[in-house]
């Protein structure tokens, strides 16, 4: 028996092989203790399914996404041109990312700095997995006939129009998808975007990932599916803050098809 | 017969004309205030955009109720102004339903399907005032509404009625005095709308009647053209605007934000990263994001003329739902406020942009700045593309790089992102641990 393998580019690059797809894991994916499992997950499937694939390991820094978005081009910009720097030297072609900033941030605002890529979201690439038959899903997992719900995170949705593929993914699931209130185009925010996961809201009455879990909670769903980690983060502390923590889990996308597969 | 009338018409005509021509001067040298920028590729989408969102109303609908209420307004609004044509011959000319004899029963049943829309749009302006005024929808009472501006939309509503009755009751007492056989006045074989209202006057003299329905005449036709004055001064602006507004719509994704060219030279520098076009340095660089509105682009001004203060973005912004300072509508309003500022004070020969005034601080505070998730409800909520988080992200560059004023957590997330390439503080050695406990792992 074999165990997961994890290429980075360098080591590929050594042995004179390219991947057919770069996993871009992002700051979240590699440093977040919770979201570290999604990262694991997806690199199962990745596994699992025979997927040509490498990561950059220590050689992958930040998009820069934050720093734009809090005003700080120039920092953006040193983060941007640094990595394009070292995706172009490896001459990646095709990436894939979990996170829809890292995503939103490659696919529109690298190539204007000189690194052009076809960039997809991991949601995407399972849908694309499934409807290939590459992922076989086992039916009658833990999620079969259960209620979830799906967070539209802002980056994957109204910023590049992905409202799609999650929804497919879940129901590929055999659940029952259930949708709150503010869907799709009308999704609520998480909070979390345009840099504000790096400091404290400004006052208010109320915290946005609260407004946003009650929405979600009252849609009666016992799995909250999100496809970022920001939204992960948010949500999770929502339920927490609501005391729903033992029975409503929320969980990425890649983690539910890697439960469901079994691995 | 007397020219009097035509000569009074005919100055008013001229003098509407001359009046609204400076004012559009007026508001395109605002506009331009704001820097250059090219909108002009892909002319298909962006037609097609126009036809779909302004003409087509497409993203109105997406509330129902005031969708087609506002609906009956955009008609009423854009058929009724074939009839102004005739209004506007007939005053030159001296004759009275000038088309009629020409058109026949096409012009009779033209009559009555204006007559349908101006009971329409009677109707709806008075469901509107009602949702403003009795039912008070929350996203037409938020403090940025206070004052002018909730008395300028109740104002249009007001106006846009009184235009309403003015030509159901000229129609009525017209068919009266034609039935009557008065003068030149030409029966229609019955008008279905101003037909219900004409027992109201027809009690009255033949003398009455001619006062009141050249009264109203006069009212109708001035009154536009005073309301065409109006619409430049107010809110209502986006019934021109609109069009070009939705024809200078962002094209590329909502997520995408602008490159900053003048930035990546000095980045490239910094990383020893030679540089394609060193001998061609802009002739001027300008501040680093937007302090004002001639830091802002052109069609971030037009954006706010096009405004029209309706509240949906507001009413999904997240921020805003949740009891923060920030509103895209106010963002909006504020910085239309100070093109008109800055517009007025350049006409007479005043300090203009140099005022010691500016859009951020004396009105966007960085607590609204700092409020926004860059989440693009508002901008997707907007039946007329308006985007104001254009607006909010510039600024907060301007505050960022030249400032240097963001919040401590964030300049905390600065130093991160420089020292160790995340933006928390965890050594970049660290990165790929994450992979050890896959590694271990047997494959299933």
């Amino acid at each position: 028996m074999s165990t997961y393998k994890v290429p980075t580019m360098a080591e590929m690059a050594g042995k004179g092989e390219s991947p057919e797809v770069l996993f871009w894991v992002g700051c979240a994916g590699s440093f977040d203790e919770r979201y570290k499992a999604v990262t694991q997950a997806f690199v199962k499937i990745l596994n699992k399914v025979g997927v040509s694939f490498a990561v950059l390991g220590p050689e992958e820094a930040c998009t820069g996404d934050p720093a734009r978005r809090a005003g700080n081009e120039f920092l953006f910009q040193m983060q941007a041109v640094a990595n394009i720097q070292v995706m172009n030297g490896y001459e990646v072609k095709k990436v894939v990312t979990a996170c829809p900033h890292c995503f939103n941030t490659i696919k529109n605002e690298y190539p204007a700095l000189g690194g052009n890529y076809e960039v997809i979201h991991h949601s995407q690439f399972l849908q694309q997995l499934i409807n290939e038959g590459k992922v076989t899903l086992k039916g009658g997992g833990e999620f079969k006939g259960k209620k979830i719900t799906f967070h539209d995170s802002c980056y994957l949705g109204r910023a590049n129009n992905v409202y799609e593929a999650p929804r497919e993914v879940i129901q590929a699931l055999d659940v029952e998808l259930v949708e709150m209130k503010r869907c799709k185009t009308k999704g609520l925010c998480c909070g979390a975007g345009g840099a504000q996961m790096f400091k404290e809201p400004e006052p208010g009455k109320k915290d946005i990932n609260i407004e946003r879990t009650e929405e979600a909670l009252a849609t009666g769903a016992s799995t909250i599916a999100v496809g970022c980690p920001f939204c992960l983060t948010m949500m999770t502390d929502g339920v927490k803050n609501k005391e729903k923590e033992n029975e409503v889990k929320v969980y990425d996308l890649a983690e539910m098809i890697a439960k469901e597969m079994g691995i | 017969m007397s020219f009097l009338p035509q000569l009074v018409f005919l100055i008013i005509l001229i003098g509407a004309g001359w009046f609204l021509s400076k004012r559009v001067k007026f508001l395109r040298r605002n506009i331009l205030l704001g820097k250059n920028t090219s909108r002009n590729d892909q002319p298909d989408a962006r037609w097609k955009t126009m036809l779909l969102v302004a003409f087509g109303q497409q993203k109105m609908f997406k509330r129902v109720i005031p969708a087609l209420l506002h609906f009956f307004v955009y008609i009423g609004f854009l058929v009724i102004n074939l009839e102004v044509l005739e209004f506007v011959l007939d005053g030159i000319l001296g004759t009275h339903r000038l088309f009629a004899p020409f058109l026949g029963g096409v012009y009779v049943a033209a009559m009555n399907f204006f007559e349908f829309l101006a009971v329409a749009v009677l109707v709806s302006c008075v469901v509107f005032l009602i949702r403003r005024n009795v039912i008070k929808v929350p996203r037409f009472t938020k403090p940025e509404m206070n004052g002018w501006p909730t008395m300028d939309g109740n104002l249009i509503l007001i106006i846009e009625i009184i235009l309403m009755v003015a030509i159901l009751t000229m129609n009525a007492t017209d068919q009266i005095l034609a039935e009557r056989g008065v003068g030149h006045y030409l029966a229609l074989g019955g008008l279905a709308f101003s037909g219900l209202i004409k027992p109201l006057f027809e009690g009255m003299g033949d003398g009455a009647l001619i006062f009141i329905e050249r009264f109203a005449w006069w009212f109708h036709i001035v009154g536009i053209l005073a309301f065409a004055i109006y619409v430049t001064y107010s809110k209502h602006l986006h019934i021109f605007l609109a069009f070009p507004n939705t024809w200078y719509s962002n094209l590329k994704p909502k997520g995408e934000m602008p490159n900053m060219p003048e930035v990546t030279n000095e980045v490239n520098m910094m990383l020893g990263i030679p540089t394609d076009t060193p001998a061609d340095p802009p002739a001027e660089i300008g501040r680093f994001g937007a302090k004002d509105i001639n830091d802002l682009s052109w069609v971030n001004i037009l954006n706010a003329y096009s405004c029209t203060e309706c509240g949906r973005c507001t009413s999904e912004c997240p921020a805003n739902i949740t009891g923060k300072k920030l509103s895209p509508r106010k963002i909006m309003m504020d910085v239309r406020d100070r093109a008109e500022e800055v517009g007025k004070s350049i006409d007479v020969g005043g300090a203009g942009l140099e005022d010691g005034k500016s859009l951020l601080g004396d009105y966007i505070s960085k607590e609204e700045l700092n409020a926004c998730t860059s989440c693009n409800a508002c901008v997707e909520a907007c039946p007329v593309n308006i985007d104001p988080l254009s607006i909010i992200l510039q600024m907060r560059r301007y505050v960022a790089m030249e400032e240097s004023g963001t919040p401590a957590q964030w300049n905390a997330m600065f130093q991160n992102m420089e020292t160790s390439f995340s933006p928390w503080k965890f050594s970049p050695s660290d990165r790929f641990n994450w992979a050890e406990k896959v590694k271990d792992e047997e494959m299933k």
